[in-house]
């Protein structure tokens, strides 16, 4: 324990981070010139980062895997950003964002973190204006906002069901200008296979230039990881293809510990595997639970029937539904949070209720909603004998107008016109809250190694709010870093370049080619996505979206297992100095197989449930909760940071413990 | 379904490249293009042939990585869809599929159907941003009202992908549909005004630095294009251009 020092600054939670900028220590710009720093990802959090790092005059080196920056993961968010403007004079404060965040995350969150994310959150709203980002905008000409997530305020800031997109292209423009600077040099279609530490401090990477095949040697004075999220550790996810962990695991393996690994987002509302053949799942916004009602058959014939084509669903009259979600919570009814409206789902698919083919469906209806709208546009155009069909026209329009892009893409997806049957849906893996453990500076158990955006662990405790993932990787990356890190390099402006012919460069060059190396001649016979698709499997089943002892010690030993096998019988085809997709998939199940043991190790260690980590062992007994997820405040109020020991089953764990000072503790209910 | 696929080959940028044929059967119309492809990459991996590099990574539509010429259009025959989002439920069985690369000069082939668009990168490095430093003091953004029907022509200008389809089916390989997008996004905008004249005589120099052909306004782009990009965007930085040189 007395190695994490989260160095929070004293004082009072409001006037922590002002007091603590107006302290730091600065670095003069001409000495910022001198000052290598090395980026990696050029997502929302790794894009503001470099921009902003090199308009502050730091020579900034950027690096993705993908052929521009602009191609990031953070490109597909859809739903929107969260600010505490109170634009619409609902209430809304800084602290309103901060307690919504910590409750939200069910109280495993650092406090201090989080309130500074709520206090730049109306910064980054202002700046992406200003660079020209376009959000929706109400008939006055001012910024709109919508709600999200069942909080009580409305403010989240959207462009239309694109914002990642947006929001991205604004950071991508931002670097673009420090580009044509020189003050950014960018490293498209590179991947970092490796960090390098010189003395105990992180001073370069290993590169592999994914074209030429070459391993390329990189310095600098610091490092900062912004790779994203290991979501695609159950092989299907709504992330991108190539979202991974490498970065963060092989920083990991030199040092940096990895905070709460177990904390995953499986999101309730996404478009259902169809087939084996299925490489990746696709999210419905989360604001369709807004309207749309969630339900399976009452009764398993039914189910049966629907499966074998016999019945439609909307055979079925309002009696043989049961919308288990208003059933079970009348309260919130379908609005309760991701991770409760995930697990009913599973439950109920786990009783054979599920309405597809491969038993894991749910429906989502607007048949009320359009009904609902319908009646009331009658109203107000004052049509009192409206039929049936007018007033179904007429809601149909307005779900439409909320909607149509969703509707859309799912009817593209599964050849099915969702405004005359209802959705089918089933939860997927979404957002990874775990990550690098980092203090309040962003920096690593590494020095000079920082990690933001989705690849640290900071904000978001055991479960995320929608909207809040492109709020911290911009906090992070616009007003955070930006600050923390030159305090740690005002000791370097002497240094100089930090060269790459040292037996440090030497020996991390050397490793990562033994590794490829191994990787191209293992001599095996399967693909590298068989293993990948098992361990996801394995993960999916044990580790998903509810935990028990027995399951998770099975899961540790499969997974030993399976790793044992990739590293016997995978096939790599082609050599290491070319384009080799396979050689880059491999590299990253490799790790995949690593961190999916201090995955479930996690789970394991973890005995209470909360937020997105539900372990059966740890329900309420009795009472009006009875059945629903206890969390333990008492022995687990602690983030879980692991640090490597030469092999995932050794790692050992410290805590650091959470205090709660501005906020009282109280368990979630939504019954 | 079974279906014949025939794709371009190529080594790398130097090597010459060539059609190559490939049977595949057991293929369901739920499967999406890129998920065909990789069946055929996994036979290919078990059969000990090197699997067929494409690009891709988000696989809805809006990364913009993914970019295959698919029986003569570019993200094949559907409309208003990127390959990745296209369906196998668009064939039928027995038929022949050709897969070639996007095609362009300005966008050479770097391996079978993966090519270089790092021409786009720079068009946007010369003009495609607005110079504002990131302080945490700026403006308020409620201070600044936008018409709303600017503020919505604006984002529909700015979701294009960079995906590249404009060039490669134009006959001329012009680059302006992607151009004009974001000389529109900017044009339509307050922010930005006063750097207006040099982002579009900068963006314009560099596109032909690159080598993407004139325009002739054929509207082929507007077809094919997948986010929907409309031609008005080119007539719009043409007129941002004239007052540019005026
Ligand atoms: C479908 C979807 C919808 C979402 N919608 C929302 C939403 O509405 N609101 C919200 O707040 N959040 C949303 N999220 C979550 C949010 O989008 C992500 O958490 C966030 O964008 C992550 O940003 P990032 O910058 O940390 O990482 P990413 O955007 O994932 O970027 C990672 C970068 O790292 C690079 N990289 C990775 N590994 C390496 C390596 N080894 N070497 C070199 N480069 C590497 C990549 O090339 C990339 O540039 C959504 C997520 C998904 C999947
Ligand atoms: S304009 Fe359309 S076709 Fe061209 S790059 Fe943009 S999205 Fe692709
Ligand atoms: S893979 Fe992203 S648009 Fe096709």
């Amino acid at each position: 324990m007395s190695t994490l020092d989260s160095k929070v600054p004293e004082g009072p939670l409001k006037d922590k981070w002002t007091t603590y900028k107006d302290k730091i220590d600065l670095v003069n710009p001409a000495n910022k010139r001198k000052i290598d720093i090395i980026v990696i990802g050029t997502g929302l959090a790794g894009g503001s980062a470099s921009a902003t790092l090199a308009e502050q005059g730091y020579n900034v080196k950027a690096f993705c895997y993908q052929d521009s920056p602009r191609r990031a993961h953070s490109i597909a968010a859809q739903g929107g950003i969260n600010a505490a403007k109170n634009y619409q004079g609902d209430g809304d404060s800084n602290y309103r964002l901060f307690y919504d965040t910590v409750k939200g995350g069910d109280y495993r969150s650092r406090e201090a973190n989080v309130y500074r994310l709520a206090e730049v959150s109306g910064n980054i709203i202002d700046q992406c204006v200003a660079q020209g980002v376009p959000f929706a905008r109400d008939y006055g000409g001012l910024l709109d906002n919508r709600s999200f997530g069942g909080v009580l305020v409305s403010r989240t800031f959207y462009a239309k069901g694109q914002t990642g997109q947006q929001l991205l292209l604004g950071a991508y423009s931002a670097m673009n200008r420090q580009i044509a600077r020189g003050k950014i040099e960018m490293y498209n279609r590179h991947e970092m296979l490796d960090i390098v530490k010189v003395d105990g401090k992180a001073r370069g990477i290993i590169a592999r230039n994914l074209i030429t095949g070459e391993l390329e040697r990189h310095s600098a004075h610091a490092v900062v990881i912004a790779s994203g999220g290991y979501g695609n550790l159950y092989f299907l996810s709504t992330n991108a293809m190539g979202s991974n962990v490498t970065a963060a695991w092989k920083t990991h393996k030199k040092g940096a510990f990895f905070a709460n690994p177990c904390f995953t987002q499986i999101h309730p509302t996404c478009i259902p595997r169809s087939g084996d053949y299925q490489s990746k799942l696709t999210l419905m916004s989360e604001s369709l639970r807004n309207d749309g009602r969630i339900w399976v058959p009452a009764k398993l014939e039914d189910v049966m029937a629907i499966r074998e084509g016999k019945k439609k669903p909307t055979d079925l009259s309002e009696d043989e539904r049961d919308y288990y979600l208003e059933r079970r919570y009348p309260a919130f009814g379908n609005l309760v949070p991701r991770d409760v409206a995930s697990r009913a789902a599973k439950e109920r698919c786990d009783a054979g209720y599920g309405v597809n083919k491969t038993g894991e469906a749910v429906y989502l209806d607007f048949k009320s909603a359009i009904e609902r709208y319908g009646k009331e546009q009658a109203k107000i155009h004052n049509e009192k004998d409206a039929s049936a069909q007018r007033i179904y026209d007429l809601g149909k329009d307005i779900v439409e107008a909320k909607y149509g892009n969703l509707f859309q893409m799912y009817e593209k997806i599964v050849d099915e016109d969702p405004y005359k049957t209802p959705m089918m849906i089933y939860p997927a893996t979404h957002y990874t809250m775990g990550g690098l453990w980092v203090d309040y500076n962003l920096m690593t158990t590494v020095e000079g190694c920082y990690a933001i955006g989705e690849a640290n662990f900071s904000d978001h405790g055991a479960n995320r709010l929608g909207a809040s993932a492109l709020m911290q990787g911009l906090a992070d990356g616009y007003f955070v870093l930006p600050y923390t890190i030159g305090d740690y390099l005002s000791d370097d402006i002497r240094t100089g370049r930090i060269p790459t012919d040292t037996d440090a460069f030497e020996e991390a060059e050397n490793s990562v080619k033994t590794t490829l190396d191994k990787l191209i001649n293992t001599g095996g016979t399967k693909a590298v996505d068989y293993f990948h698709k098992k361990l996801g499997n394995i993960i999916w089943n044990k580790v998903g979206m509810s935990r028990n002892e027995a399951g998770l010690k099975e899961a540790i030993a499969e997974i030993q297992e399976l790793r044992a096998d990739f590293w016997k019988n995978v096939r790599v085809p082609g050599g290491t100095h070319e384009v080799n997709r396979e050689l880059e998939k491999a590299g990253r199940v490799a790790d995949f197989l690593e961190l999916g043991e201090l995955f479930a190790q996690d789970a394991l260690t973890r005995e209470e449930s909360c937020g997105g980590h539900f372990r059966e062992e740890s329900v309420e007994i009795d009472g009006p909760q009875k059945g629903e997820a206890k969390r333990d405040d008492e022995n687990f109020t602690f983030v879980s940071a692991w640090e490597y020991k030469g092999n995932p089953s050794e790692s050992q764990l410290h805590k650091e413990e959470l205090k709660y000072e501005n906020i009282e503790l109280k368990q979630r209910s939504y019954k | 379904m079974n279906l014949t696929l025939k794709i371009w080959r190529q080594e790398d940028a130097k090597s010459p490249g060539k059609m190559v044929t490939y049977p595949i059967s057991n293929i369901e119309g739920h499967m999406s293009f890129l998920e065909m492809m990789d069946i055929l990459n996994d036979e290919l991996i078990e059969k000990g042939e090197e699997p067929v590099a494409f690009d891709h990574d988000c696989r809805e539509g809006i990364c913009g990585m993914c970019s295959m010429y698919i029986n003569g259009e570019a993200h094949g025959p559907d409309r208003r869809v990127t390959t990745c989002q296209l369906h196998m439920r668009m064939f039928k069985d027995g038929e022949t599929i050709h897969i070639e690369p996007f095609r362009a000069n300005s966008f050479p082939v770097l391996k079978d159907l993966m090519v270089d668009r790092g021409a786009f990168d720079r068009i946007q490095q010369a003009g495609g941003y607005i110079s504002v430093n990131t302080s945490g003091n700026t403006q308020d953004a409620n201070s600044l009202p936008i018409p709303k029907a600017d503020a919505d022509l604006a984002m529909d200008a700015a979701t294009c992908i960079g995906c590249g389809a404009c060039v490669a089916t134009c006959k001329n390989s012009s680059a302006m549909l992607f151009v004009s997008a974001k000389v529109s996004q900017y044009a339509l905008l307050p922010q930005g005004r006063v750097e207006a004249k040099d982002r579009v005589l900068n963006m314009v120099n560099q596109m032909d630095i690159e080598g993407f052909g004139n325009c002739t306004n054929t509207g082929a782009c507007e077809v094919e294009c997948p986010k929907g990009i409309s031609l008005d965007n080119i007539a719009r930085m043409n007129r941002e251009l004239i007052k540019a040189k005026a």
